[in-house]
């Protein structure tokens, strides 16, 4: 009897002790080790090559620390490294694809969001079709619609031209086609399809009682999109923000074909620094070429990382 | 009195659905008027048309005299609750409260004027700044009402407004809410799936089935008087007992049931002979020292026994069918006991068979 009581105290109690060395954790994080080692490795090798001067790296030992840190390299990657005749480096592509993806993202967001919000509250007799052709778009390759687009443009441009000689018959020629305008146009058609469908779908998982109050309250339909609608939507709009930014900057296709040389954004200007032929090939500057180019991307996902991911998992609840 | 809202032929198609058919509805001054009905009968959809929400297929709507039917939700004078509240979650109850008298350019001392009356009627001054995340259930369904309120509409519409609430908070704004109604004498138009508020609020209450009213009428007449089957079901928990026989000269007959139909008053058809229905309501089924004086005397083996504290229900076997008894709560009643019963045919209500109509 007393033995079963003594049994029964010293048995388990409270929280159950865990393993810290056990097989499965052992396999979970050797796993993970490998692969943060996989896409770490080739950034770190980036760093400490930008940071070395051409004799050192000439040594070979790719994965040895500099022994001498110079900075000359980023230096000459944003302000002195050549694409062609220009040889002002890195920094006229920067703000190039400013220039470009400021109004990009501002216009595709702004004319995405009221789409959505017009195709999940307003529907119209068509509404429905009319969705799933811009959603149609998004499937759509890119290479078919390029052609098409360099006409577009150019005769878009030349049709300005006309209207603005209506007014001023000596006005230059207006060029959508290389200009950075013509790109801007670009990327909000692009981004068009993809960032509706996003606020669509997030509009959509707003109360619809919420819009009916509104309506009753005798909002229309652009007091109700400014007033009730986006105050309570900013986590998407930093998600499309997100998505925007970074798929902008990284662009090069649409960078290469729709600009010229003196309004190429940085991609396309890191590219033709990287793969000149000419000269030795100076892996410290393109390194660092490099590494000025990926940094608002990165800095944008270090920032951003979990709104971005809570974004995304929004969006997709509801379809 | 004059009629406040009125309703003309209205129809509604989703589709090819037909969700209203003919409406015709008349609401006057002052009444509250509560839509029941179990869900997808047309009830919410009714009061959306009304609200302006849904565009109608066919058909007028006419509040306080003025044709509203092509006019915009806030044109026509209304005010509507929600179920789940639907407070502008980013604003303080201020501006929520203040939101519709804004878009309507009301000058600022104004606006204050009425936020403070209408806080005053439903008490939630010290609410005005917080933001409705902050407020309870019951909180927040206030402040929906006192939206309503300021505006200072002649109609109000109830879309379920206390479907969110727990059981006892239920209660509490229920009389709240009639409360309300006797102070501000304001139309109400209140939609419901549950018959406890449709009767205890309503002046008269619609019983809506597939995109028609079954049945308008006082409280009292669709309790006492139901006119068919469908409402007679609906109305009453439990719900009443249903046994099939013949009306023959004045004496309904079905199985052990002879019941003489003397004390019952037919309806302006009179008395028809034929294949009939009789519903007697489970509370109307007399029990105890009463059942010596009762008119008509049987007695039911007992089934199974539901005490309630409040009362005790009993389930007999009546005709082959299960019969529901409403005792006493102090009743003592066992299972296999042989329990005498009376009915009252007066208190009961006859449907003819093949229509389903009260006779």
């Amino acid at each position: 009897m007393t033995d079963a009581t003594v049994n029964a105290l010293s048995g388990p109690k409270g929280p159950k002790p865990k393993k810290v060395f056990s097989s499965t954790n052992i396999i979970i994080y050797g796993t993970l080790f490998v692969v943060c080692m996989y896409y770490l490795l080739p950034l770190y090798v980036m760093i400490v090559t930008s940071l070395k001067g051409m004799p050192e790296i000439r040594l070979g030992n790719i994965f040895s620390p500099p022994v001498e840190v110079t900075y000359e390299p980023w230096v000459k990657a944003w302000a002195e490294a050549c694409t062609g005749i220009n040889c002002d480096g890195l920094s006229r592509g920067f703000w190039n694809s400013v220039w470009i993806l400021i109004p990009s993202v501002f216009l595709s967001i702004a004319i995405a969001s009221v789409n959505g919000y017009a195709l999940a509250n307003w529907k119209f007799k068509g509404s429905e079709v009319f969705f799933t052709i811009l959603i149609f778009g998004a499937f759509i390759p890119y290479q078919v619609m390029i052609y098409p687009i360099v006409i577009l443009l150019r005769e878009s441009g030349d049709g300005i031209t006309a209207f603005i000689r209506i007014f001023n018959s000596d006005a230059d020629n207006f060029r959508l086609m290389g200009s950075l305008w013509g790109l801007v146009i670009v990327h909000t058609i692009f981004g068009m399809p993809i960032l509706t469908l996003l606020f669509r779908n997030y509009f959509t998982s707003v109360p619809e009682e919420l819009f009916k109050a509104a309506r009753v309250d005798g909002a229309g339909f652009w007091g109700i999109y400014f007033r009730i609608m986006l105050p309570m939507s900013l986590p998407i709009f930093v998600v499309a923000m997100i998505l925007q930014v970074t798929g902008i900057w990284n662009d090069f296709l649409f960078g290469v074909i729709y600009t010229k040389p003196d309004t190429y954004p940085m991609t396309v200007q890191l590219n033709n620094i990287v793969n000149s032929v000419q000269g030795i090939k100076e892996y410290n500057v393109n390194m660092a070429a490099t590494l000025l180019t990926g940094l608002v991307p990165l800095v944008i996902y270090f920032a951003s990382g979990k709104l971005f991911v809570r974004g995304i998992a929004a969006g997709a609840v509801k379809g | 009195m004059a009629n406040s809202v009125e309703i003309k032929h209205l129809d509604l198609n989703f589709g090819a659905v037909n969700v209203l058919k003919d409406l015709n509805l008349e609401i006057a001054e002052g009444e509250f008027l509560v839509l029941l009905g179990s869900s997808g009968c047309g009830k919410s959809t009714l009061l959306n048309c009304i609200a302006g929400l849904l565009e109608v297929s066919d058909g007028q709507i006419f509040i306080k005299g003025n044709n509203v039917t092509w006019a915009e939700p806030s044109d026509r004078g209304i005010g509507m609750v929600f179920q789940s509240y639907a407070l502008y979650p980013q604003m303080t109850v201020r501006g929520n409260l203040s939101f519709g008298l804004k878009n309507a350019k009301f000058p600022k001392a104004e606006i204050e004027k009425r936020i403070a009356e209408a806080a005053d009627i439903l008490q939630i001054q010290p609410l005005l700044d917080r933001k409705p995340a902050a407020l309870s259930g019951g909180q927040r369904q206030r402040v929906a009402i006192g939206r309503a309120l300021v505006r200072d509409v002649d109609v109000f519409l109830f879309d379920e407004p206390l479907s969110n609430l727990d059981a006892k908070l239920r209660a509490d704004l229920r009389v709240e809410l009639k409360r309300l109604h006797n102070q501000l004498e304001n139309t109400m138009i209140y939609v419901t799936h549950d018959q406890v508020e449709a009767m205890t609020l309503a002046d008269r209450i619609a019983i809506m089935k597939g995109g028609k009213i079954m049945q308008l009428g006082s409280p009292d007449e669709i309790y006492n008087r139901p006119e068919n089957i469908y409402v007679a079901d609906f109305i009453g928990s439990p719900s009443m007992n249903f046994f099939d026989g013949e009306v023959v000269g004045n004496h309904f007959k079905g199985g052990d049931l002879d019941l003489p139909l003397d004390g019952y008053t037919f309806g302006p058809g009179g008395a028809v002979d034929g294949k009939a229905v009789i519903g007697i309501r489970p509370e109307h089924i007399i029990t105890g020292e009463l059942v010596a004086g009762a008119p008509v005397k049987l007695e039911v083996p007992v089934e199974l026994v539901e005490p309630m504290g409040s009362d005790t229900l009993v389930y007999g076997t009546l005709n082959g069918q299960a019969l529901r008894i409403r005792m006493d709560g102090q009743a003592r009643v066992s299972l296999g006991d042989s329990l005498p019963i009376g009915i009252d045919p007066s208190r009961a209500s006859l449907f003819d068979k093949a229509s389903e109509l009260r006779l």
